[in-house]
């Protein structure tokens, strides 16, 4: 095995927010904008980005970046939004340089970081995967010798020879798509292409990465779906503030993440409660059988905490809570009442529900907490949800990959063969 | 990964290594080379792309010089008595305003071309430089078309070719290099100051005037100012047009010599400033 690249000690500097200048007279503000001009042509002179936009206060989003890649290894990169993965991609993919350190490469680069980039909407489907092929760097013999291969994928070969405008976002993120599939470069840097498009689309994206993986290809692949990020990937690498703060299995870096994510001991002051009465303080969620909070096995027995604080005694009070997905969907709303009310006195209690069996598909959830009682609402922090994964559970090994994404809940029913009626070969001559 | 490391890494010199430029890149352009396809490509939309949704289509490329021919020959031709060096007013004008078009409009759409390309810009990597190239050599299917029309202009009046057209493509290209030059340095610039886009108009109709397209360059006879009017390298892309056509008597030797050399100052000038300004587009655009 050998390396595919090395990025050393890579940072990036960007210039952000304009100098503001405090203008006490007229002629101070008129002097100004005389002499601007002067000022950001001097700047354009010496050749100096920002020149015209004036910006002065910078913003490292990179800082000391380091890590090297084997070649065929699938790497992972998460972190929050503004953590630095989309400026990594961009110096990667050779758009922007660094300001300090290095990035070796050892390999041809193909990069994705938008599906269908360059498509120009006056230009057929079929101008339009020649155009889009070049801009990525294939060949046009190559693209020749692909094009079927490219048109069937994308689906849309009824409309090959329609302007592109015409197009649906979804036929155009086919198409798009498509063609970028058959690029074959050494190392392969995606981003968030996933999130984008419908869900066959992205289960047809996550099959052909999963594909161009298993090819022995070099791929960086960023997402916030880390689902499919434990799935495609082996390593990962965690990024937080410009800054690598964790490296390694893939696994153990989305746990760690998400761990960091979602702190239990202290939780985000809800917003007015402290005001109210009652009101529910923090919500929590784990797995029975392991020690961690936020994370939990597909299928495992579940243990949903809440923390009450009461300023007064309370009877009969109802506890509720909703299950979203993380599209937002709402999965299910359920309250203790009327199987289960509590009486409580003034103080702070823990109240568990216990699930034995939490049947939904690996993804990110969230849950939503709502205190009432005789049907008068005592507390629904409604913007302060907590934010749960389910992971795949090694148990299920061997299920079909499309029951994992597709679908909400995973079920498995019991199979039976009822009636058979053999077909006698003499009978049907 | 650093955990999964095992073997030494430096087996091999890398492809590529990416880090921060310092001061004036070099021009690279065996990259615009390696380039070649998607240059074809980019040039083929724009050609392709230009006239859709017009119900004259590419006639556009014809109508303009050809109105334009129509007025100036009736104002400054019929109305102003403008001289034309003993040739036909109207064939002198569009025998200048067909080269007049390949410059005006190469230099116009490049100086826009790279804010238009933004989404590429921000989003993949090839060498920029391709951009502006394109939208000044898409120009020349347009040329070919006017040209093609100052042809059956010629043969109509009776003109036939010297052995001066053989010295054709030279102006031509002479045309060519003066749009890039000055599209490159302006299509940089427009990167970061917007301003460019106002003032891109106000060039190219001063540059018409001081362009010997409405009169003949022979009005002015003193020496030093004949040299220094050369200096617009348009001068001699225009004056080179008609010695090659019409064959008008005209001394052009030191006219094409100072418009080449200026030309030439224009496009590495151009080219360098803009692969120094090329590494932040993605950042400012």
């Amino acid at each position: 095995m050998s390396t595919a690249l090395e990025v050393v000690n890579l940072s990036k500097e960007y210039r952000i927010g304009a100098k503001q200048n405090q203008f006490n007279t007229l002629r101070d503000s008129v002097m100004d904008v005389a002499t601007a001009p002067f000022r950001r042509l001097g700047s354009l002179m010496r050749g100096e980005a920002y020149g015209a936009a004036e910006l002065s206060e910078s913003l490292w989003a990179l800082r000391d970046v380091s890590f090297t890649v084997q070649q065929g290894d699938v790497v992972g990169i998460i972190g929050r939004n503004g953590a630095g993965k989309s400026t990594l991609l961009k110096i990667l993919s050779q758009i922007t340089e660094p300001t300090h350190g290095q990035v070796r490469l050892y390999g041809r680069v193909g990069s994705l970081l938008e599906v269908g980039t360059g498509f120009h909407p006056e230009l057929t489907g079929r101008e339009n995967i020649y155009l889009n092929g070049a801009i990525l760097g294939m060949s046009r013999v190559d693209i020749q010798r692909k094009f079927d291969e490219i048109v069937d994928f994308s689906g849309v070969e009824k409309f090959l020879d329609t302007p592109v405008k015409h197009y649906s976002s979804g036929m155009g993120l086919r198409l798009g798509f498509a063609v970028a599939a058959h690029m074959e470069p050494d190392i392969l840097i995606v981003d968030e292409v996933l999130a984008v498009g419908d869900a066959e689309f992205q289960k047809k994206c996550l099959g052909k990465m999963s594909d161009v993986a298993g090819e022995g290809r070099t791929v960086l692949f960023v997402s916030h779906n880390l689902q499919a990020v434990r799935m495609l990937c082996k390593y990962g690498i965690c990024l937080e503030g410009g800054t690598v703060v964790q490296q390694g299995d893939v696994s153990s870096v989305v746990n760690s993440y998400l761990k960091a994510a979602q702190r239990f001991d202290n939780p985000v002051p809800l917003q007015g409660t402290s005001k109210k009465e009652i009101f529910l303080d923090a919500l929590r969620l784990k797995s029975i059988n392991a020690p961690d909070w936020g994370v939990v096995e597909m299928g495992d027995p579940i243990l949903l905490e809440f923390k009450v604080v009461c300023r007064r005694p309370v009877t009969g009070l109802n506890l509720g809570f909703g299950l979203r997905s993380e599209s937002g969907e709402r999965l299910a709303v359920c309250y203790s009442a009327p199987r289960q009310t509590f009486d409580l006195s003034a103080g702070t209690h823990i109240i568990q529900a216990q699930f034995n069996q939490f049947n939904v598909t690996p993804g990110l959830y969230a849950v939503n907490g709502r205190l009432e009682a005789h049907g008068i609402e005592l507390d629904w922090p409604i913007g302060d949800s907590y934010q749960f994964e389910v992971i795949p559970s090694e148990v299920l090994l061997g299920t079909p990959q499309e029951c994992l994404i597709n679908g909400k809940f995973f079920i498995q029913p019991d199979w039976k063969q009822v009636v058979s009626q053999q077909v006698s070969n003499e009978a049907s001559l | 990964m650093k955990e999964s490391t095992t073997l030494p890494t430096h087996q091999s010199n890398p492809l590529l290594i990416l880090q921060a430029s310092q001061g004036w890149a070099a021009l690279q352009l065996g990259e615009i080379w390696r380039y070649r396809e998607l240059l074809g490509f980019l040039i083929w939309r724009d050609i392709k792309v230009r006239y859709k949704q017009t119900v004259l289509g590419v006639l556009w490329a014809i109508l303009q010089p050809v109105m334009t021919m129509v007025i100036f020959s009736a104002f400054f031709g019929e109305l102003a008595k403008v001289p034309s060096d003993g040739v036909p007013y109207y064939l002198f004008a569009y025998c200048g305003l067909v080269p007049w078009a390949l410059f005006s409009g190469g230099l116009s759409r490049s100086v826009g071309s790279l804010v238009s390309n933004s989404n590429l810009i921000k989003k993949i990597y090839f060498p920029r430089l391709l951009i502006p190239i394109s939208s000044v050599v898409g120009g020349v299917i347009d040329f070919a078309l006017a040209f093609f029309v100052l042809i059956v202009l010629l043969i109509l009046a009776g003109f036939f070719p010297t052995l001066n057209i053989l010295w054709l493509p030279y102006f031509i290209l002479l045309a060519i290099i003066t749009a890039l030059g000055v599209g490159l340095w302006l299509s940089a610039m427009n990167v970061q100051f917007r301003d460019v886009n106002y003032i891109i108009p106000f060039i190219v109709q001063s540059w018409l005037y001081i362009t010997p397209i409405a009169y003949p360059s022979s009005l002015i006879h003193n020496e030093v100012l004949r040299a220094l009017y050369s200096l617009n390298p348009m001068v001699g892309v225009v004056e080179g047009f008609r010695w090659a056509l019409l064959g008008t008597q005209i001394d052009l030797g030191l006219t094409v010599f100072i418009s080449s050399g200026v030309a030439l100052f224009l496009l590495i000038t151009g080219l360098f400033y803009f692969r120094r300004m090329e590494r932040t587009f993605a950042d400012v655009i």
